[in-house]
């Protein structure tokens, strides 16, 4: 029997470009290959097409979407089709006018990322003196009345800052505070050395986040999200592959998560060459990893199955070779030795200073 | 917001849609980034967060509907409702 899914969540990645080089940049390593991005009007047509499929929440991200001189546009497109859109942003190239003006058109919450609360180190991490800026964007954004999420990626340099990140929040009058762990995938792989906290930082950055979020309940939601590295069991990446999420990607790859098509042997498909609703159902790129026919051993007979779907697909290729293995951040997972492996090889290294690749290429630069 | 003493009236907070859906003929309550579907009692007490209202008189306005349902009960699935959207923000006192 064939599973009708339904999208609630389209992810529009606007473009691969940003003023930032953050070094755990969720973009994919080749970004800057990338062909150009799709027009306005192809968006228009996808919002409506994801809006008929029974998607109700947008988050317009990237790259900086701000550097999109449609976006104004896209949000007044999206707000006539009654969609709760987002605007995911490092809060840079960003002016006060601007985000009234994109308040005005339809525009629902913003999320703010933060790289630290010292603004040399957060400015060191983004690789742009972006601090105070930020400040001022996230001020800007609660003065509007709009519902402000702050966003902090944490890792071994910024993690040990937990209670003053709450607080700045706090200071800021943020909706939403997620406090997400690295996801070692893409250019968080490559610099894994120099960012994944060891056992002992995770755990005290745990206990301050839940004694936050107890304090807080009712006033500001506190997310923590824990690095797979740490964890018992997968996540469920993207609540199962093709079930809840679709992402449109910059040139118009229509994508189950950001990094999908990172993954040899899949075909995906592009918006400007066939409709959401048919790539949505009946794509093979989306259809490949739904259901639980594929499902390996010991997933095909694990209680969580419906749970975390085998966790996520990315990182069992990453790890095993094998996108349609266990994904080898599950305790029970035939690769897990690997994951054990990086745990030691982090406590041992602990302390020792390493150096971040940025990301780079053309991409990075606001053209 | 603890609900427990909330004798004010109660709306839902500004961040809050609440959003027809045309699939399954439910609202559906939207926030930033998420989204609850509601079934029809959850709809219907939703529906009355609009500030005119205090968590008793939304139950007593639901017994009026559900007859059929103990008082009671109606009042402890208003309570538990009203009180897991205020545990996310998404319910506010008036002033």
């Amino acid at each position: 029997m064939r599973i009708e899914h339904r999208p609630y969540t389209l992810i529009a990645e606007l473009t691969y470009r940003c003023p930032l080089r953050c070094p755990y940049c969720s973009n994919p390593l080749d970004y800057a290959e990338q062909a150009g991005e799709i027009a306005t009007d192809t968006w228009l047509r996808v919002f409506h097409e994801a809006e008929e499929l029974g998607v109700v929440q947008l988050n317009l991200t990237g790259g900086e979407p701000l550097l999109r001189e449609d976006l104004e546009l896209l949000v007044e497109g999206a707000s006539k089709l009654e969609l709760y859109t987002n605007l995911i942003t490092s809060g840079i190239p960003l002016t006060f006018e601007r985000l009234a003006r994109l308040r005005a058109l339809g525009l629902k919450s913003v999320q703010v990322s933060i790289q630290s609360t010292r603004p040399s180190v957060s400015d060191r991490i983004a690789g742009s003196p972006s601090f105070d800026r930020k400040l001022e964007a996230m001020q800007w954004v609660t003065s509007l009345e709009l519902p402000l999420t702050m966003n902090v990626v944490l890792h071994r340099d910024n993690i040990s800052e937990i209670e003053d990140i709450i607080a700045l929040a706090e200071r800021v009058s943020a909706d939403r505070v997620e406090l997400a762990n690295a996801q070692y995938l893409g250019w968080a792989l490559r610099n894994r050395a120099a960012l994944l906290p060891t056992r002992d930082q995770i755990e005290r950055a745990r206990t301050v986040a839940a004694d936050a979020r107890a304090r807080l309940r009712g006033t500001m939601e506190v997310l923590f999200v824990t690095p797979d590295y740490y964890a018992t069991y997968p996540k469920s990446c993207m609540e199962g592959w093709g079930r809840r999420f679709i992402v449109v990607n910059p040139e118009g790859l229509a994508l189950p998560c950001h990094l999908a098509h990172t993954i040899p042997g899949l075909r995906f498909d592009n918006v400007t060459q066939r409709g959401l609703a048919d790539i949505w159902h009946h794509s093979s790129g989306f259809n490949r990893f739904r259901g639980d026919g594929w499902l390996p051993d010991p997933c095909r007979s694990c209680d969580r199955r419906a749970t975390d779907f085998g966790g996520c697909r990315c990182q069992a290729f990453h790890v095993t070779g094998d996108a349609g293995a266990t994904d080898p951040a599950c305790s029970l997972a035939p690769d897990h030795d690997y994951i054990e492996s990086v745990r030691t090889q982090t406590s041992l290294t602990a302390g020792m200073p390493v150096l971040f690749e940025y990301r780079t290429g053309r991409g990075s630069c606001p053209r | 917001m603890s609900i427990a003493t909330v004798t004010a009236k109660v709306r839902l907070s500004q961040k809050v849609r609440l959003r027809f859906d045309r699939r399954t003929g439910r609202d559906m309550l939207l926030y930033p980034e998420r989204g609850l579907e509601l079934n029809k009692t959850a709809m219907e007490i939703a529906r009355l967060c609009t500030g005119e209202w205090t968590i008793d008189e939304i139950a007593r306005h639901l017994a009026q509907i559900y007859v059929d349902v103990p008082p009671g009960e109606i009042k402890r699935q208003v309570h538990d409702f009203l009180d897991a959207l205020a545990g996310r923000g998404l319910l506010r006192e008036m002033p």
